[in-house]
């Protein structure tokens, strides 16, 4: 009975877990990973730069990427020329939303905004996916459509590196029809990469944070065994 | 036993004796330490169950000493930066990133309110458990109830201030319901506001309310809650009262004192409630998006509504009560009703003391009946809850309206339900179990 009632309370809960509309692929990449994270903000500040702003971090954050000064001002700032700046966008916000429809949205925290309730991984799926699945539109303005993203505002911006897609309206698959300068898988260890900047990017100190996590649960776990034999100790005369 | 005459300190001629002497002849340090602490004697049968008291008060002083140092850099203000983002929104990442340890502190206090509202639940279930709101403990009850009400107040402003997306929208959804009271209630909604929607005079009053005006109110009643409880004495698993048997001291014959008994074993609750909230605030902050809502990492755009708009999970059983009244009475809107049922579900806890007509006080010993009811009373309260996070539907809606049904038969009918269980004779010393 108690199992039971037990079972009920979180079920809910289970069901929740599943139920998604598109099926998003899993990203395969990780946030530990320094040259795929290095070769991602490659790809970031030289194509999402230009519209979409990342504007809560700045430049010197990226030498914890592993990379010197000298290199993130050389080849990584194109917006600023001081370090210390943020990653602002060059472009102007009224003239950005005639030109697309809408503003583009800043990019630092999107993986965590695209997030799912109780899979907030789920944010790196979507993008993952998203970059991978815009197609060949003529009715849009652009000329592209995206199928995790219908009659998204934004043109397909890493089409010369992964070609053009069309989608095959009987099989609702999409198909290479132009091939880019990127194989296909080559492609998509490119977004894997952006996509694990942007993961990154969304709270850089991820990694240190689960570091300290396990320190932290180590002391506490010390802590218990003193505070228990503490409490056995004093209360060993109480019945 | 609180409020007892203990005798001042004298001094045995050392230079800290002389110093506590000149310290109690001035005020009541040794009887209050003595009242409260060393000379108040709690059951000595204590279960899991009482860990919660002290657990709240060390979720309150977290949220206090974060909520501090969050408003260092914290910029209550909805206009917009140089990038185009709101800038209280900015500000949170900018604790989060440009602030030394802004991160860790930012996420104690996100994920304090939400451990604040679990162990504040599980204190109220122990009082559901063993009647501790009864006779003579009701204004224990009551100041509780108080500052349920009151904190709830206190995340609801609390919530606004990240000016994220549903930071936003929950707040035009909550306070545009003030609009549904008849007659007043168009400008007591724009009196909340402070505007015609939520926006920069709504984020400025309620930080206000949320650094300053609740907080003050929740210690007070915290202090009340504390005080006359130590006037009664506490409740135990039996539901029995201690002071009944007592010693030729006047002591009572299963009561030891709270310090040193209680403070070491409260420090292992404290220990094991600490490790669960780390595991939370290293490995999953956001909490599976329940304690921190994906939505709410957009920034506040009151151009864009959301396709769904849901309270964090510590609301979302009121909510869903909310939706679940959807017929007019009288006249007036089914937004109205909703409005006085969800309140009347917060509020009803208060009517505890008077509604529980059973003669024992302790689930120990009532019957099925009890057992059943207050089973039904939680997953309800689950369903709700859970309900509460989804868009609405017609089973849904159902479903909710079923439970809301039952959540306030729990408490009408107690008066008759709570009497007519087979109870078990109650013992005259406490148990061991």
């Amino acid at each position: 009975m108690k199992k039971f009632l037990i079972a009920l309370l979180f079920a809910p809960l289970m069901a929740f877990a599943s139920g998604a509309d598109v099926h998003l692929d899993k990203w395969p990449g990780s946030v530990g990973d320094k040259p795929a994270l290095q070769n991602g903000a490659k790809l970031f500040v030289n194509y999402c730069l230009n519209c979409h702003g990342a504007s809560y971090i700045r430049y010197q954050k990226l030498l914890d990427l592993g990379l010197t000064e000298g290199q993130v001002k050389e080849s990584l700032m194109f917006t600023s020329d001081k370090i210390g700046e943020q990653m602002r966008v060059a472009a102007r916000f009224d003239e950005q939303k005639q030109w697309f429809g809408a503003t583009p949205p800043d990019l630092t925290i999107i993986t965590r905004a695209r997030g799912e309730l109780g899979n907030a991984g789920a944010g790196a799926d979507w993008l993952y996916t998203y970059l991978r699945s815009f197609y060949r539109d003529e009715n849009r303005p652009t000329g592209w459509n995206n199928v995790v993203f219908a009659n998204v505002g934004m043109p397909h911006i890493l089409y010369g590196l992964q070609g053009q897609q069309v989608l095959n309206h009987e099989t609702h698959k999409l198909e290479l029809a132009v091939p880019g300068q990127m194989a296909p898988a080559e492609y998509d260890k490119a977004v894997s990469d952006l996509v694990g900047f942007m993961v990154w990017m969304s709270e850089p100190q991820q990694e240190f944070r689960q570091k300290i996590g396990f320190f932290v649960l180590a002391f506490l776990g010390l802590l218990f065994v003193l505070a228990y034999a503490l409490k056995k100790e004093y209360w060993k005369d109480i019945h | 036993m609180a409020g007892g005459n203990f005798e001042k300190y004298k001094s045995d001629g050392s230079l800290p004796g002389n110093l506590l002497e000149w310290v109690d002849a001035r005020f009541p340090a040794t009887s209050m330490w003595k009242g409260h602490l060393s000379e108040y004697y709690c059951p000595k049968n204590f279960n899991f169950w009482y860990f919660f008291g002290s657990l709240a008060l060390l979720v309150l002083v977290i949220q206090i000493v974060t909520g501090i140092f969050l408003t260092m850099h914290y910029k209550p203000d909805a206009a917009l930066n140089a990038s185009g983002v709101p800038i209280a929104f900015a500000s949170v990442e900018y604790i989060m990133r440009d602030v030394p340890g802004g991160w860790l502190i930012r996420y104690m206090h996100s994920t304090g309110a939400s451990a604040f509202f679990i162990v504040v639940y599980l204190h109220m279930f122990r009082g559901l458990l063993y009647g501790s709101y009864r006779k003579p403990r009701e204004l224990t009850w009551l100041f509780g109830v108080g500052i349920f009400l009151v904190l709830m107040g206190e995340a609801f402003f609390g919530y606004l201030l990240p000016w994220g997306q549903m930071s936003y929208w929950g707040a035009q959804v909550i306070v545009n319901l003030f609009g549904a009271i008849p007659v007043i209630g168009n400008d007591l909604s724009i009196l909340i506001r402070g505007d015609f929607v939520v926006g920069d005079a709504t984020l400025n009053r309620f930080f206000s309310f949320h650094v300053i005006a609740f907080p003050l109110v929740l210690v007070g009643l915290v202090a009340a809650h504390v005080l006359a409880l130590h006037e009664t004495g506490s409740n135990n698993p039996d539901g029995i009262e201690i002071k009944a048997n007592k010693d030729a001291n006047g002591i009572p014959l299963d009561g030891i004192p709270f310090h040193p008994y209680y403070t070491v074993k409260d420090i292992v609750g404290v220990v094991v409630f600490l490790m669960v909230f780390s595991l939370v605030l290293f490995f999953a902050p956001e909490g599976a998006g329940y304690f921190l809502e994906t939505p709410n990492f957009y920034p506040a755009d009151p151009l864009k509504t959301p396709n769904h708009i849901a309270p964090v999970w510590y609301f979302t059983p009121y909510y869903s009560i909310l939706r679940a009244i959807v017929w007019n009475f009288f006249g007036l809107d089914a937004k109205f009703w909703g409005v006085v049922a969800m309140g009347a579900s917060v509020v009803i806890f208060a009517f505890l003391p008077w509604l529980d007509r059973s003669p024992v006080k302790s689930i120990r010993y009532r019957g099925p009946i009890y057992k059943t009811m207050l089973t039904l009373f939680v997953i309800c309260f689950f369903i709700l809850g859970y309900l509460g996070t989804l868009s609405p539907s017609p089973m849904g809606e159902l479903v909710s309206q079923v439970c809301t049904v039952f959540y306030f038969g729990f408490f009408l009918g107690m008066p008759w339900w709570s009497r007519m269980d087979k109870f078990k004779p109650v013992p005259e010393r406490v148990t061991m179990k």
